[in-house]
């Protein structure tokens, strides 16, 4: 018997939903908070990774370039007003030279009087060419400056980001995705397959109590668990160490983040509906999760993942999420933003949903 | 006999497959009985009981629960039927107080009834014990009271002896006759001949998914008109006096005792009790056992 027909059974009198619903919510919850290993992997587990990544990126993000400087002169000063390289200070040539073939720097600037020169250690093309580009603008500026004519044409350069960008910005959105498919994914899997197996379910059929007053407490835990792991991981990434900055209306995250548990849950009813033991739903589980979140860009930038992946990683509900999440608590977007991700997930859910009220079982 | 029947079973039949589960079974429950299924794995008992119950659709014949069917699921009917299925079938990781209170709310149960079930089943000490941390016994009162919890008229227990330890089992007992004072209908499977003889107003015998036998335990066992067997300590009678008394059909000795077989016990015991060799005898009549080995040709194992 499927659950679409179940939904469709005599509705005969019968003690108010409302407090079988409540009841079965309440004992979800003490059921969760009682189980140390789901509060690890719930909160402790993903809170590592954030940790981990973190510190690991620091807080500037990707070093700046360091190249050598020998002398003095106009240009040298225009590259250090320039911002965009350090630059250590050397004494002669001869030193700057032998610190770059030793790699320690991936290139010097010498001034003698109008003469520039520029040497590079080869074995850095991507540093190589950045420095090439940099030096050579600066010297074109100078060269123009040294006419006394206004240039003609002006570049008027910024980044797109938040002057506060940082790789916590990035991370805080993409592991709480990944955390909070994790525990719904799970959470939904192992209920369905361990009440199954104890007779739980069976149990709930001879009681008089709809299925979908069943479904809907087990997602109300779940999307309770999201609103406490969103709450506690933007908590810890705010934290002076971590330097969360919110942008303005990053509670527009919220509605988005409940959205994406609905699709997760749905994946775990999926899952929970054709696996038979514990083991078989974690395993199942962990293959859909982790992937999901490597190529939806949660744990890793998508940028470092080939072009036809990011095309794949498009029908996970992780990649809707992930950016819509970035756009509203980092990137300083409104509702707007919400719209495409909102959209897509609402449909995943409803599909896969539908699919797994249609492959549920109630007994082994 | 009351008058009308809480549960009628009639000409059900479930095939799994090649397997004939369910074989033409029929039977009547009477409202306030103590109504035992009882057979060797595999013989139809959980089956009949689901089909009983509402869980599965027999291939034919009809059920009537309380005057209603059962199948398609009846939510109507369910708030009157109270099913204990095994003994894990709880929420994770609550207590005893906690898994009555949940399984309560699905009826609009109040508080109080949840104190009243807890104390019927002996556990209100364990009110506030996790599940995973009761013995097995309390496990099976507590799932017990999950079935009772809602007060409904007739119960239905699988198995709910199994696994016990002998002092378990007799406090399960003492439970299932508390409940059956109250007025309930109890409708149960067991493996165990000797608990079914002293628990059930009536017993169904069952073997290959049919009923070989239904009838009072003590019918059964007189039916069977099987020889009573007295055993004396060996060396209180030497045999072939033995085989001379009045009444006695067969006589065997081992090590230890001396037994004699009789269809008449009442001369036999008179001659003894006028030897003086009443010191230790005891006397054996047939069991629900004996019944199993003479409906089936084999031995009863559970």
């Amino acid at each position: 018997m499927t659950l679409t027909a179940n939904l469709r059974e005599r509705t005969a009198a019968r003690p108010a939903p409302s407090s079988a619903f409540l009841a079965l919510s309440k004992a979800g919850f003490l059921g969760f908070i009682r189980d140390k290993a789901t509060l690890f992997f719930t909160f402790l587990f993903p809170m590592m990774f954030l940790v981990l990544f973190g510190l690991l990126f620091g807080n500037e993000g990707v070093s700046r370039t360091s190249i050598g400087v020998v002398g003095d002169g106009p240009v040298i000063s225009a590259l250090e007003r320039s911002d965009a390289v350090e630059l250590t200070r050397l004494d002669s040539a001869e030193a700057a030279r032998e610190q770059v073939r030793d790699g320690d720097l991936p290139a010097y600037v010498e001034q003698n009087g109008d003469t520039i020169t520029l040497r590079f250690a080869a074995s850095d093309r991507t540093q190589a060419g950045v420095v090439n580009g940099l030096v050579a603008g600066v010297v074109n500026q100078a060269n123009i400056a040294a006419t006394g004519q206004a240039p003609r044409f002006t570049l008027d350069s910024a980044q797109v980001e938040d002057e506060s960008l940082k790789p916590i910005q990035y991370l805080t959105p993409g592991i709480m995705s990944w955390a909070i498919s994790i525990s719904a994914v799970f959470g939904a899997a192992l209920t369905f397959v361990n009440w199954r197996k104890k007779q739980v379910l069976r149990r709930l059929r001879l009681a008089p109590v709809r299925p979908v007053t069943v479904l809907g407490s087990r997602l109300l835990v779940a999307l309770g668990v999201a609103v406490l792991q969103f709450v506690v991981f933007v908590g810890v990434a705010m934290l002076p160490v971590f330097g969360l900055r919110l942008s303005g209306q990053w509670w527009l995250a919220i509605p988005l983040l409940l959205l994406g548990t609905l699709s997760f849950f749905a994946i775990g009813m999926l899952v929970g509906a054709f696996c038979k033991t514990e083991e078989a739903a974690s395993g199942v589980a962990n293959l859909i999760t982790l992937p999901m979140a490597f190529l939806s860009g949660a744990l890793l930038p998508l940028d470092a993942i080939p072009q036809w992946l990011q095309n794949v990683s498009l029908i996970f509900p992780m990649r809707h999420l992930n950016e819509g999440m970035l756009d509203v608590m980092v990137r300083d977007q409104g509702i707007g933003a919400l719209l495409l991700p909102a959209m897509v997930l609402l449909g995943f859910t409803a599909v896969v949903g539908l699919i797994a009220a249609k492959v549920f079982r109630w007994e082994a | 006999m009351a008058t009308s029947s809480a549960l009628s079973v009639s000409g059900i039949h479930l095939n799994y497959g090649d397997l004939r589960a369910v074989d033409g079974v029929s039977f009547d429950v009477a409202e306030g009985e103590f109504f035992g299924i009882l057979g060797p794995n595999g013989a139809g008992k959980t089956t009949t009981l689901e089909i009983a119950e509402g869980l599965r659709e027999p291939d034919s014949g009809t059920v009537r629960l309380l005057g209603e069917s059962p199948w398609p699921r009846n939510i109507a009917l369910l708030p009157r039927i109270g099913v204990q299925l095994q003994a894990s079938a709880f929420f994770d990781r609550l207590t005893a107080r906690e898994q009555l209170e949940t399984f309560g709310a699905l009826y609009g149960v109040s508080a109080s009834r949840v104190d009243e079930v807890l104390e019927l089943v002996g556990l209100t000490e364990k009110a506030a014990t996790l599940e995973a941390k009761l013995s097995g016994g309390q496990r099976q009162r507590l799932s017990i009271a999950c079935a009772l919890v809602h007060d409904p008229d007739i119960v239905f227990l699988d198995e709910p002896t199994a696994a016990l330890d002998p002092q378990a089992r007799r406090n399960l007992w003492d439970v299932l006759r508390e409940v059956q004072a109250r007025g309930k209908t109890i409708v149960y499977t067991t493996h165990y001949l000797d608990e079914a003889e002293v628990l059930c107003d009536r017993v169904a015998i069952m073997d290959h998914g049919r009923i070989l036998a239904l009838d009072p335990p003590a019918r059964l066992v007189r039916d069977l008109d099987a020889a009573t067997r007295v055993i004396l300590e060996r060396g209180a009678l030497p045999a072939e006096q033995a085989r001379a008394l009045p009444g006695a059909d067969q006589v065997a000795e081992d090590d230890l005792s001396l037994t004699i077989s009789t269809r008449s016990p009442a001369p036999l015991l008179s001659a003894l009790a006028e030897r003086g060799t009443l010191d230790g005898l005891q006397v054996r009549t047939a069991t629900l056992e004996d019944v199993f080995l003479e409906l089936t040709g084999r031995e009863y194992r559970a």
